[in-house]
């Protein structure tokens, strides 16, 4: 039976208006909304994504003339060539550099004709003087490389933390400061984020980090995110395509705030609102007399408006910043994550204070010297166990038939992590010995000192 | 307390981690009047443990102490007791990503084993996810059935005694991710294929420890239509923080020097905050093979 029988007015795995999406062509990715006949520009080709609605997504479009995106049939992906003609090795194949008989204009002339990406693969290799000389796998690798330059399609995906990280650490890592995908995941998991909890984050990660964490979280519990300067950054967090109801989860905290709300000296009560309202008015009338000199009596009725509109925005936000408060001011936080540019220490520190005992929290940073202070200072300190301070290494294999290795290149680095768990601070003992959470430790035969 | 929900303090029929130290924990079934050897000495549920919070230091009999923690899926896998090799957290927080698992996500796992990998699946799927695991071995599956009960996360998860190679997941078409940690994981793609939904996009994911059965899978996943086909291998490394003290050497007196040393004999050392990576480090758990099902 066909499935596309089964169209729901609201069906989550087709494609939609509005949908944030994320197109892929190999290993190339690119978040995108749609939007009805809009350019769209992708790995050198452009097109447009109202034909993709009402498609189910992970489908592959070719993009044909004039940039209309047509589903591929499904029977598309057979070797060109039928001839098993090959070589066993290249021993009298020499590189010249003119095997290949279609000059750059001729292959130009074939894009024009209309042909498709199948269709010129299989013009270069009857063209190719060296083709059958070469040997199957080598054949089989010189095909591969051709249907990455001259198939014209794209896969439209659902968006998924997966997806995403993949996306930011290919195109754009100085953006999540080079926080590889797999790092990503570690903290996620080490950090328990689960449906019902109550999460901090602070990252400068352009969102990603905190798309995650609602990701994992499903719209339940309370996420807050503890923001340096004027505003959250949350530019990642639309590319995930949360439904709107995800967005009641989320609070914000300015981190200027923090030593105030610590000491118990946050005021978040509602001022006097007249007072707020003649505020507002003035405000707006010296704004605007400069604007609209001509028109006085438009002038009042203008400010007045805008007086209003502002007043409402003040108190919206202050109601924000209350909400936010309340959650934290009970310092029973479930988890805290940590991933940005700022140094960690002050931040882990600080926000550590709002977590309950017996929870995990978890840093990331580029460089492992901070994660080396903060370690220290929470030896010294106390309040938490299982303090550890590690990276991983990824590794890619090629897998096929006599030809199974690892991938040539591999990530240098992917950052590293502080992960570790509080416990009730001790409130008899002072924290002072440096061995205070480690209870009658064996002694050591080294030098060194750990910690 | 629940290995999917948080609560504050400690209540009889709980399970909890007992923190003994760096790398050392036990897990502990709370139960009025019982009580628990440690090196420390006897922790006694009833004074020692019932009505306390979660993090709360407790002095054993000995005078020693320890910390108990709220269970945690990742706390488990370090201290469940094994039936069989486990899954460790760095593997199942790739697994985890890579399969975008999220709560509502309906997931088939086999073999179930010895429930490590499960209970993070658990954690992950809550509230309104379900698992279907399959193991062939009755007494593990009757095992991790009873664990699954006693961490209150039972209605989570069907636990079914069969072979999944023959018998598939006992579920078709509902699927959100399949996860393989058998011997031949090739021979239960079909099933994994038909176990999940039609729409395409569900992910796979096969664990194995030798790059042979790693062939045959991936031949097995081209052969049924699986695309995205990928496999990696991430490995943890440990940073061990240390102070070292690193001896100055003694040249002799220095006639260039203007008569300020800055090494006198008092100051023959420096001392150097850094990381040194352990003796030696796990090299190999298995091979992680991803792919993405395509509409059926």
């Amino acid at each position: 039976m066909n499935a596309e029988c089964f169209v729901s007015p609201h069906d989550e795995y087709r494609i939609q208006q509005g949908d944030y999406v994320v197109l892929k062509r190999g290993d190339i990715f690119k978040a995108v909304q749609i939007v009805p006949k809009k350019k769209i520009i992708f790995e050198k080709q452009w097109f447009f994504l109202d034909n993709a609605v009402g498609n189910l997504y992970s489908t592959t479009f070719e993009i044909s003339s004039g940039g209309i995106l047509q589903p591929q049939k499904l029977k598309e992906t057979g070797t060109p060539s039928d001839l098993k003609e090959a070589g066993t090795d290249n021993r009298n194949i020499v590189d010249d550099g003119k095997s290949q008989k279609l000059t750059r204009d001729d292959i130009e002339t074939l894009k024009e004709q209309g042909l498709k990406g199948q269709e010129i693969i299989q013009q270069l290799i009857e063209n190719s003087s060296t083709f059958r000389d070469k040997t199957e796998y080598a054949q089989d690798k010189y095909i591969k490389k051709k249907k990455k330059k001259y198939e014209n399609t794209v896969t439209v995906l659902k968006p998924s933390c997966r997806i995403l990280a993949m996306m930011y650490h290919g195109r754009e890592p100085g953006k999540i400061c080079h926080l590889r995908y797999d790092t990503l995941a570690q903290m996620l998991t080490l950090a328990n984020i689960h449906a019902r909890s109550k999460v901090l984050v602070f990252e400068t990660c352009a969102g990603l980090v905190l798309g995650s964490i609602m990701e994992r979280m499903g719209g339940y519990g309370s996420v807050i995110q503890m923001y340096p300067g004027g505003g959250p950054v949350r530019a990642g967090v639309e590319s995930f395509g949360f439904p709107a109801h995800f967005h009641d989860t989320l609070h914000e905290f300015p981190i200027c705030h923090v030593n105030a709300l610590l000491a118990g000296d946050l005021d978040t009560t509602a001022k006097d609102p007249t007072a707020d309202e003649k505020l507002c008015f003035l405000f707006e009338v010296s704004g605007t007399k400069k604007r609209h000199k001509w028109r006085p009596d438009l002038l009042v009725f203008f400010c007045f408006y805008q007086a209003q509109e502002r007043k409402v925005k003040l108190e919206e936000k202050r109601k924000k910043l209350a909400a936010a408060a309340a959650l934290l001011e009970g310092r029973n936080a479930d988890g805290l994550v940590i991933a940005s540019r700022f140094h960690p220490c002050p931040v882990l520190m600080t926000l550590l204070r709002f977590l309950a005992p017996s929870r995990p929290f978890v840093v990331y940073s580029q460089y492992k010297e901070t994660l080396i202070e903060c370690y220290t200072k929470l030896k010294e300190q106390g309040g938490t166990v299982n303090l550890r301070l590690s990276d991983t290494w990824l590794r890619h294999y090629q897998v096929l038939p006599n030809r199974t290795h690892p991938v040539l290149l591999m990530s240098g680095g992917g950052g590293y992590l502080l992960s570790g768990m509080t416990v009730a601070v001790d409130q008899s003992k002072p924290a002072a010995s440096q061995r205070s959470e480690e209870p009658a430790p064996k002694r050591q035969k080294l030098k060194d000192t750990e910690g | 307390m629940s290995f999917v929900e948080y609560s504050d303090c400690i209540q009889d029929g709980d399970v909890a981690i007992v923190y003994l130290g760096h790398n050392s924990v036990m897990p502990v079934k709370v139960q009025q009047g019982a009580q628990t050897q440690t090196r420390y000495g006897v922790i006694r549920h009833s004074s020692d443990l019932i009505g306390q919070p979660y993090g709360s230091k407790v002095t054993c009999s000995k005078g020693g102490w320890v910390y108990v923690l709220h269970p945690t899926p990742e706390l488990w896998t370090v201290a469940l007791p094994h039936r069989t090799q486990i899954l460790y957290t760095t593997d199942i927080a790739t697994i985890t990503m890579m399969l975008e698992l999220k709560p509502g996500s309906v997931v088939c796992e086999s073999g179930t084993g010895s429930g490590s990998l499960s209970h993070a699946i658990l954690r992950t799927i809550a509230p309104t996810g379900h698992l279907h695991t399959v193991e062939f071995h009755q007494q593990r599956a009757e095992k991790v059935q009873e664990e699954f009960t006693e961490h209150r996360v039972d209605h989570l998860v069907t636990v079914r005694n069969q072979d999944v190679c023959k018998d598939g997941f006992g579920v078709t078409g509902v699927a959100d991710a399949v996860f393989l940690d058998i011997p031949s994981p090739w021979e239960a793609v079909g099933h994994a294929k038909a176990a999940m939904k039609r729409q395409a996009g569900g992910r796979l994911c096969s664990f194995s420890p030798c790059i042979e059965q790693v062939q045959r899978t991936c031949q097995a996943l081209v052969d049924q239509g699986f695309q995205e086909i990928n496999t990696l291998e991430v490995l943890l490394r440990i940073h061990d923080v240390r102070t070292v003290s690193l001896p100055l050497p003694d040249f002799g007196p220095d006639s260039r020097s203007d008569g300020v040393e800055e090494t006198s004999p008092n100051h023959a050392a420096v001392s150097l905050k850094t990381t040194t990576p352990p003796r030696e480090m796990p090299g190999h758990t298995g091979y992680l093979t991803f792919a993405t099902k395509p509409r059926t």
